[in-house]
């Protein structure tokens, strides 16, 4: 892979993408030595993503260097993300970041010389959760001739626009289905028009179910409303269960970044179409394979084995 | 053009005129070109000037100083049929229609409140220009009606 960071999905061809997934799935046949030190800095509480790094690049042979939480860090007394970065640069091979702000990622990559992976920018992107993604969807359904529902927060949502623009490397057909006030920004619209794309928006999944391939459904959270009988309201039609799944083809992959509230019903966890722990799993491979190839092409953090 | 709108263009001795600006946005041009009087330039402004083009346009007139192609081209966020004229001892020596650049750079302040761009980093501003808006370089919020208002 030819980049210097991960800070978008957009930057992915499907060439890097291939790439990426290949080398995951080798990964526990052959799992290469990455000797490296990378730098964990989220600005935002993200447990989850911050604890599949720490595996990955334990696993790869290397370490961890965490700047903790805000709360006890120099981000609490002012200093910048710029001088954030530029100091924890001399502490590690590359850099982890997770920021509230869209654009930090972009931004925080112009002061560092050391690969810099986007774990989240605000409402903006997250790549990462994107391969991993697409990692599960190629084992489950296969990435030609694929049919995918997007459901839920699409507006707020980073793992929806980076999904929606590594899909359109496949050519795959999006169908986006949420209430009116969480519909896809315009700025993601417009890069799916770019890129021509096959793009549907629906206020319902009923209609387009039968015809899907894989269901990608994620979390509406409370603060997208003002009050709490129309976060209900709303929240209520956009969950699943065994009822919702009845119209829906047999193979279909349901998906889910995680953590869940009750967008997908306990129920649906048993059958075969839930992905979603599977999907987490692989969050680990994925993240290996990735941190291999930024810091062989970033030369140096060990050797490859 | 007029003999009275042309003697109001070439009147300076030298120094760049900007032509057909549309009706009252003549200090945001200004304003885009970061002249705010402070860099001791004389500096005229006619507003509302009639025009058969637009109706009513905007003239500004900035004497002893020849503005490069680059520096104008940012105007053509606001004024996409502006015209420039180097002016040296009261001949218009160059005449030139503005290019809209790739990318402006420390003129437009992000829309997007949770933009990193919009916080207290070392960082100017970066919008790349799209066909119908511009759009920011950090965090894509696409702007297409308003720009002048996010000089
Ligand atoms: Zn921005």
């Amino acid at each position: 892979m030819r980049h210097d960071h991960l800070i978008s999905a957009k930057q992915l061809s499907r060439d890097d993408i291939e790439t990426v997934l290949d080398r995951a799935a080798a990964i526990a046949d052959d799992p290469p030595t990455r000797e490296a030190v990378l730098g964990l800095l989220f600005f935002e509480p993200s447990t989850r993503t911050k604890m599949s790094f720490d595996a990955s690049m334990k696993r790869l042979g290397g370490s961890t260097v965490d700047m903790g939480s805000v709360e006890t860090s120099s981000v609490k007394k002012g200093e910048t993300l710029a001088d954030t970065v530029r100091v924890v640069e001399g502490y590690a091979d590359a850099l982890v970041l997770r920021h509230p702000s869209e654009g930090a990622a972009k931004m925080a990559s112009e002061f560092v010389d050391v690969p810099l992976i986007n774990a989240g920018d605000g409402a903006g992107q997250h790549p990462t959760q994107t391969l991993l993604d697409l990692y599960t969807i190629r084992e489950n359904a296969g990435l030609d001739d694929l049919t995918v529902g997007i459901m839920g927060d699409l507006k707020y949502g980073r793992t929806v626009h980076s999904l929606a623009d590594a899909l359109t490397n496949f050519a795959a057909r999006q169908h986006f289905i949420s209430p009116e006030s969480l519909r896809l920004p315009r700025s993601v619209r417009y890069d799916l028009h770019e890129a021509g794309a096959q793009v549907r928006e629906h206020e319902d999944l009923e209609a387009i179910l039968p015809d899907l391939d894989v269901l990608y459904v994620t979390r509406i959270q409370r603060e997208r409303f003002p009050d709490e009988n129309e976060y209900r309201e709303v929240a209520g039609q956009y969950r699943i269960d065994g009822d919702t799944l009845a119209a829906a083809p047999d193979d279909l992959v349901v998906m889910h970044p995680l953590p869940r509230v009750d967008e997908i019903a306990p129920g649906v966890d048993a059958t075969d179409r839930a992905k979603y722990f599977e999907q987490a799993h692989n969050g680990v491979p994925v993240r290996m394979a990735l941190l291999d190839l930024l810091l062989e092409n970033a030369g140096d953090g060990g050797e490859s084995a | 053009m007029s003999d009275e709108q042309e003697l109001r263009v070439s009147k300076i001795r030298d120094g760049t005129v900007i032509d057909h600006v549309p009706g009252g946005q003549a200090l945001k041009v200004l304003s885009i070109l970061g002249i705010d009087g402070s860099g001791g330039e004389t500096v005229s402004v006619a507003m509302n000037v009639p025009s058969d083009e637009l109706g009513r346009k905007d003239i500004v007139k900035v004497e002893g100083r020849e503005l490069s192609q680059a520096e104008v081209d940012v105007v053509s966020l606001i004024a996409p049929a502006a015209t420039i004229n180097i002016v040296r001892e009261y001949d218009v020596v160059e005449k030139n229609r503005v290019v809209r650049p790739d990318r402006v750079t420390g003129v437009l302040t992000c829309p997007n409140a949770n933009c990193i761009t919009a916080g207290s980093e070392p960082v100017e501003s970066a919008f790349d220009v799209l066909e119908d808006g511009v759009r920011c370089a950090y965090c894509d919020t696409i702007l297409r009606e308003g720009i002048a208002e996010h000089i």
